[in-house]
């Protein structure tokens, strides 16, 4: 692919900028001197505004009429005037002289010299970077299939068809039941999305059900399963195979897994009753006795009695530390009990209803609405924590201890409700597999060797991908895939793939439409990136992906294990295949390879390489220590930037480098920085673990684990193990970032220069 | 109405709650708290009570009837309104306490000596005897309560108040004999016995 771009000769521009301040506070014509003396840049220009229409002009005429191809813009932070500086076809680096250096320093005399060296560097920086970077385009391989395929004919699932459908993309169902509507279709009403969230109203299934099998560009496979899932987005290929019916491939650009959930097998729960009387059921299973009463009186299962009295068990299994009990809280089910209290108290409000709850939780808009509503209907709320439910007599008694009361007591009800959690349907757990597999090279594994809070309910692989990785979603915590909650609530580790709805995390109908809309979007998005050649997410539309040398390929296998996404497969030969739209540009394959072979157009491992090491490096009397910092663009680096703005100063040793994600950090770096003469190295990444933040998942993790293992490297150069640091920076540390880079220069003051300045 | 002193009512069911919003002025309130407690947390009494405001409504919901109409805990409540003010949930807590304790009297569970309920009692019959409020009256009976002998002892360390209010005219040492009242003082009276019988004819009986 990379011998397909014709060679073009390289001709570098770089342009300081003298606005905000940085013609005042800096020598222009030294720096201008630097970029063409030292440098060597080709045309080297000075602007009083850069930024200006008249600044961009002048690039954009060297670009035209110079053949200017790459570009060092020596002004403010690469974050900022992204808009002005966005030149077409050329590769562009930035040179942070504002907040990185002007901001960030002083305006007094002392201080003067170490801020036009800092100065210096940055645009020394700039100029290498870009000297070894290409003008990204797209790979002219990129093609697209508008067609999106859902996994899962539940509310979620029918939802996300739809809305897709709609928006002009074709889209296909496979459904593993033998009728739509999962749960729901099993369910009485819903908890109300509208004003005034007073009662119960219709599922709206049969609606849903009805306008996706009308619309021409649905499809739909009852009784199907995905047997095989190949490709990338764009490009996906799948096996669908309909029960004692054929195999048909096809084509797809995206898929929303929509595979629902189990409810908590309840027969887990003997204390409360469940599985003893035929009278303690579940949520669902009420459902089921609400649908057959048909808005008349809900009857009892054990003699058909008229139920007069009933009692709701909050947190059945959940949020419990039990063994084999669910940890979590599944979100809707003090709303689902307040609605099913309704189903009685609307038909007879003489009806007792007791909901026991250790927490009452009435999540979205209209929660709270809907839990007054249901005081106002006489429901009792009662706080409590329930110790067991015996059948004795006629009727259920339930043992409890009432919180606010703060007794022990008892209520005797015809019939029981437990509060179960959701379960998710997210197929195999990939990592669990793989370290089975590890532990089954030693011994033959044995059984209850999962750990305590571990409920498997499905084993059978929903996409069956054909992945090196493993056949499913990777999954985050307690069998949900995992996603990037805050920021990126759709998106699994699988790009092109959505999870919507309860396989997610734990929700009811109007979450779960909510949910497939944002999925089909997500999905739609995925299939237009994917046309285009682009990213997707987070670095959308990056037209770079990450090609290698095969020449130098020694087929370790390490980019395919640590690529968080399962972007990279082998071929026959065991060497790498990029899949680039499954890539999410985050360069962790660069950062793993240990023969560097893995690169993008405009960011490398010479990119960065040359700019650090051909920063000026004074000599070890000068006591100027020299401080590389490699920041994470998606936190580190805007929190020093902000530090900037904040004119919080930071010692003017530092050089800061940002890098796409800490995981695209290659050791070389570390290496090349030290015998360059560096005198300490910080890496600032994002939290990684359970809560991590990290934009790429485990880029910050798998930095960490490669840190680790730095100081083999630091004793073979008789370095101190204090000079690398690896920290994780959140973007709002604005004074932390800063700070770490101070307390280094004040490490280095203590245990000296670095012996390898040349 | 002894039938009703005694009813029976089932835990955690709505039996009393449906008593308490039939009965209690305000009751029909009762079933909106959640629970948090702002009203407990704010009462100036409130450490002083058996049974803060929250609890009691708590009480009402898992039908602990006896334990709710024969606590001392409403006649604490000193109408400071702070409950009402902070209730998140706008319940009129000031007038539901006053309301339960009204309630538990004309049923005549609440606590014989609670000294709130003894002093209302006394005001109640004082004013209603004439029509008009008999302070010298008033003021005498509440220092002889206890007794005689606390009560001469009361109203000694009171002489030299009395013997102001009494110089500037403040108060009639007259009006221990009889005291001022309206015209139709029999007319009030049967105004008093009419209302009382339309209350309790409205009073509603517990289901079982």
């Amino acid at each position: 692919m990379a011998d397909e771009k014709l060679p073009v000769e390289k001709k570098i521009g770089a342009y300081i900028c003298k606005g905000c301040g940085l013609g005042e506070r800096l020598e222009g014509a030294q720096l201008s001197m630097i970029a063409e003396r030292e440098a060597k840049a080709n045309v080297v220009r000075e602007h009083d505004f850069l930024c200006s229409e008249d600044g961009v002009k002048m690039i954009q005429d060297d670009i035209d009429n110079e053949g200017v191809n790459r570009i060092a813009i020596c002004a403010c932070s690469r974050r900022a005037k992204t808009d002005a500086f966005n030149f077409e076809g050329v590769a562009i680096a930035r040179g942070n002289l504002r907040e990185g250096v002007i901001w960030a320093r002083p305006d007094t005399d002392e201080a003067r010299e170490t801020t036009e060296e800092m100065a210096a560097d940055y645009v020394r920086m700039a100029v290498w970077e870009v000297k070894f970077m290409t003008p990204p385009s797209s790979n002219p391989e990129a093609k697209c299939t508008p067609d999106i395929l859902v996994v899962g004919g539940g509310v979620s699932g029918l939802t996300a068809a739809l809305e897709a459908a709609r928006a002009g993309y074709p889209v296909t169902v496979v459904e593993k039941s033998g009728h739509l509507g999962g749960h729901v279709a099993d369910s009485w009403k819903r908890i109300p999305d509208r004003a005034p969230y007073t009662d119960p109203v219709d599922t709206g299934l049969d609606e849903l059900i009805a306008a996706c099998e009308a619309h021409d560009k649905i499809t739909i496979h009852l009784n199907a399963k995905l047997t095989k899932t190949a490709g990338a987005p764009g490009q996906f290929q799948a096996d669908i195979s309909v029960e004692s019916g054929p195999t048909v491939t096809a084509s797809f650009g995206a898929i929303v897994q929509a595979s629902g959930y189990d409810d908590y097998d309840a027969n887990q729960l003997p204390d409360l009753g469940y599985g003893k009387s035929p009278d303690v059921v579940t949520q669902q299973e009420l459902e089921a006795l609400a649908r057959a009463a048909d808005g008349g009186a809900i009857k009892r299962p054990s003699d058909g009695k008229e139920v007069k009295s009933v009692a709701f068990v909050q947190c059945a299994g959940q949020r419990s530390e039990k063994e084999g009990q669910l940890p979590y809280c599944s979100g809707h089910c003090c709303m689902t009990s307040i609605k099913q209290a309704m189903y009685f108290k609307d038909q007879n409000p003489d009806i007792d209803t007791n909901i026991l709850y250790r927490d009452l939780r009435t999540p979205g808009s209209g929660g709270e609405d809907f839990y007054r509503s249901g005081q106002d209907k006489e429901v009792t709320f009662t706080k409590a924590c329930v110790d067991g439910v015996e059948a004795a007599g006629d009727g259920l008694h339930v043992k409890f201890k009432d919180l606010i009361l703060d007794e022990d007591s008892e209520e005797v009800v015809d019939l029981v409700v437990l509060a179960v959690g959701q379960v998710p349907n997210s197929g195999v757990d990939i990592d669990a597999v793989a370290i089975e597999e590890e532990e089954e090279e030693g011994e033959a594994g044995e059984e209850g060797a999962s750990p305590a809070n571990e409920v498997h309910v499905s084993v059978e692989s929903i996409l069956n991908l054909d992945y090196r990785q493993g056949p499913d979603l990777p999954q985050l915590v307690y069998g949900f895939p995992d996603s990037h909650f805050i920021c990126f609530p759709y998106e699994t580790r699988r790009t092109g793939i959505y999870a919507s709805g309860p396989v997610r995390r734990p929700m009811d109908i109007v979450s779960a439409r909510e949910d497939a809309t944002g999925a089909a979007l997500k999905a739609i998005q995925a299939v237009e990136n994917a046309a285009k050649g682009r990213a997707a997410h987070p670095r959308s539309g990056d037209l770079s992906y990450p090609s290698f040398r095969k020449e130098g390929c020694t087929q370790c296998k390490r980019c395919t294990v640590e690529c968080p996404f399962g972007a990279i497969n082998e071929d026959e030969e065991r060497y790498p295949v990029f899949n680039e739209s499954r890539c999410r540009r985050c360069g962790t394959c660069m950062g793993a390879c240990p023969v560097r072979v893995i690169s993008f157009d405009n960011y490398s491992v010479d990119s960065v390489g040359q700019a650090l090491k051909n920063i000026d490096i004074p000599d070890e009397f000068e006591e100027k220590p020299r401080i590389l910092v490699l920041a994470c663009e998606n936190d580190a680096y805007p929190a020093l930037d902000m530090a900037g703005m904040n004119k919080i100063e930071y010692s003017a040793f530092a050089r800061i480098i940002p890098v796409r994600c800490l995981g695209s950090v290659n050791l070389i770096w570390i290496t090349d920085a030290l015998n360059s003469g560096y005198d300490g190295v910080i890496l600032m990444g994002c939290q990684k673990g359970e809560n991590y933040q990290c934009h790429f998942v485990r880029g910050s993790e798998i930095a960490h684990q490669r840190m680790s293992k730095v100081d083999d490297t630091l004793q073979s150069l008789s370095l101190e193990p204090e000079r690398v640091a690896t920290y994780e920076i959140a973007i709002t540390d604005i004074q932390r970032a800063p700070q770490l880079i101070n307390d280094m220069a004040e490490t280095i003051e203590k245990i000296g220069m670095s012996p390898f300045k040349f | 109405m002894s039938d009703m002193s005694s009813a029976v009512v089932e835990k955690y069911h709505n039996d009393f709650l449906k008593e308490v919003e039939a009965n209690v002025e305000e009751g029909e309130w009762v079933r909106m708290c959640m629970q948090c407690g702002v009203c407990s947390g704010s009462c100036p009494l409130g450490p002083h009570w058996a049974h803060p405001p929250q609890e009691i409504f708590m009480m009402i919901r898992a039908g602990k009837r006896e334990e709710v109409l024969t606590s001392d805990s409403m006649w604490m409540c000193t109408s400071c309104y702070n409950c009402i003010v902070r209730c998140p949930r706008g319940l009129p807590i000031t007038h539901i306490m006053h309301g339960l304790a009204h309630y538990a009297h004309v049923l005549d569970l609440a606590p014989k000596n609670q000294p709130t309920r003894r002093f209302s009692k006394m005001f109640w019959d004082n004013i209603t005897k004439n029509g008009r409020a008999n302070e010298l009256k008033l003021g005498l009976s509440l220092y002889f309560k206890d007794g005689f002998g606390p009560g001469v002892k009361e109203a000694l360390k009171n002489k030299a108040l009395g013997q102001a209010m009494m110089k500037t005219k403040r108060m009639n040492p007259m009006e221990f004999f009889g005291g001022h009242g309206v015209k139709d003082k029999s007319g009030l009276h049967a105004m008093l016995e009419k209302a009382r019988e339309i209350e309790e004819a409205k009073l509603k009986r517990p289901a079982n």
